[in-house]
């Protein structure tokens, strides 16, 4: 299939940078989006033009590296989909398709399609974790947990940190992030000692690095490559009143 | 009072501090829709719920208040979290599609401006009285066929409550999605809830300079 690619081209983070056009032909139905960008960088390294930069891992849909907007859409048109799992398949032929950055304050373009998402990492270090003893592993078993609760606290967890939700939301928020960050943990027994200081160490972070604010649009949902609900973003909210009733925010203790 | 001044400092806070005026605005609205169908029984029975409202005295000046104080923080913390929204984003995307959200959710910060001057407007008018159609300040009824008889007036009171309707239309659900009134069973129902509280308000409120245009009421 023939298909035209406009992809976005900015040298470092102080270049102004600009959609440049690149004409695909030949190309097979089962060649991924990254596969697509392989070649293309191919053509261009022989020519001695820069290659495409872009973000990628495990390339199976499970580590969070990739993604960008595919004609719009966060990760493409595929519901349910990193961006290397999306296949030209889901194109037509004679397609024009536009690949850029995901956009936000909190995520400044590194180079061409990479952006700088350490500002999700800032809002896990703030309060995504539990403090428990090192050592030996818990028997399992030990803490019982129903099973409702272990799936919902999975399908938080599920998130794998791209940033879809923020480069989705029409704010830039990234409600949809903290709120499964801080359901995964507060949904299972571990997670009860700082579960009020988590929700408002988090949501202050969240603000401190200049996200917006959620609308309940639920385009993040929509976008999301795990199908992360909303659901969890009502979650935050109780949390969040609940905390902010009974305690005030303490820095994080070192031990 | 830090506390609570810290709580509002998160665009988290501020939308729990939108929703929670919000749910009092919808109850006043609903209300004010309740007391003005009594329209369809007659000038005795609606001049004399005024009668009633009016008499209460305190009463009336304490809902007021708490009416007005709703209004100026529900706009603030809008106004507020918009301009954080617009700062959150500096640079737009050359192509951006919609895949869930919709119209009424699009423009709550268009519809949100436009019911404020309408409010103003419909005080101006029925409240205080300041309008040059020479209405009364006991007889009610005549004031609202006297108004709603002139085409102009209906047309404005019509196009300002269909926009209410879009606002509610996403408003209400979204109240109840800030306030973290949610369970999985009923999360369907709150989409719905809202769609229909927001059409029957629109409906309500619309029923009245529909039926004075008709001549139904007279
Ligand atoms: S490269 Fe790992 S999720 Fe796409």
């Amino acid at each position: 299939m023939k298909l035209t690619l406009k992809i976005w081209r900015q040298e470092s983070p102080e270049d102004k940078g600009r959609l440049v056009s690149y004409e695909m032909d030949g190309v097979a139905e089962d060649t991924s989006f990254l596969e697509l960008l392989d070649i293309l960088n191919q053509r261009l390294i022989k020519k001695g033009e820069h290659p495409v930069t872009f973000d990628h891992d495990c390339r199976e849909g499970i580590c969070g590296s990739c993604g960008f907007m595919i004609s719009g859409i966060a990760h493409g048109p595929q519901k349910l989909t990193t961006t290397c799992q999306l296949f030209m398949r889901q194109f037509k032929d004679g397609d024009t398709i536009v690949a850029e950055p995901f956009r936000s304050r909190a995520f400044p373009v590194i180079k061409d399609l990479v952006v700088d998402r350490s500002a999700l990492d800032k809002i896990v270090q703030a309060g995504g974790f539990i403090s428990a003893r090192t050592g030996s592993g818990p028997d399992g078993n030990a803490i019982p947990i129903s099973k409702e609760k272990a799936d919902r606290s999975m399908d938080a967890a599920a998130c794998i940190g791209c940033g879809a939700c923020v480069a989705a939301c029409p704010n830039g928020s990234a409600m949809l992030f903290t709120a499964a960050k801080i359901s995964h943990l507060g949904l299972l027994p571990q997670g009860q000692p700082e579960r009020k200081q988590r929700a408002l160490r988090m949501v202050a972070k969240m603000q401190e690095l200049g996200f917006g604010a959620c609308s309940n649009h639920g385009e993040c949902e929509a976008v999301c490559p795990k199908g992360i609900s909303i659901d969890f973003i009502a979650r935050l909210n109780r949390d969040y009143m609940v905390a902010s009733a009974l305690e005030t925010v303490e820095p994080v203790k070192k031990v | 009072m830090a506390r609570a001044m810290t709580f509002y400092s998160t665009t988290v806070g501020k939308k729990v501090v939108m929703a929670a005026t919000g749910v009092l605005l919808v109850l006043f609205i609903v209300g004010h829709m309740l007391g003005n169908l009594q329209i369809f029984e007659g000038p005795e029975r609606l001049n004399a719920y005024a009668h009633f409202l009016k008499s209460t005295g305190e009463l009336l000046w304490g809902v007021r208040i708490v009416m007005l104080a709703a209004i100026i923080l529900h706009i603030l913390a809008a106004a507020q979290i918009t301009i954080a929204n617009w700062k959150a984003r500096p640079i737009g995307y050359a192509m951006k599609k919609d895949v869930e959200t919709g119209y009424a959710a699009r423009t709550m910060i268009v519809s949100g401006p436009l019911i404020l001057l309408y409010v103003i407007y419909h005080l101006m008018m029925f409240t205080f009285l300041q309008t040059p159609q020479g209405l009364s300040d006991t007889d009610v009824y005549g004031n609202v066929v006297k108004a709603f008889q002139q085409p102009g007036i209906s047309a404005v009171y019509i196009v300002a409550l269909l926009v209410l309707g879009f606002h509610l239309y996403h408003g209400i659900w979204s109240m109840l999605q800030t306030l973290g009134v949610n369970h999985p069973k009923y999360n369907r129902l709150r989409r719905i809830g809202a769609c229909v509280l927001a059409v029957l308000i629109a409906a309500g409120y619309l029923s009245i300079p529909v039926s004075v245009l008709l001549g139904i009421v007279h």
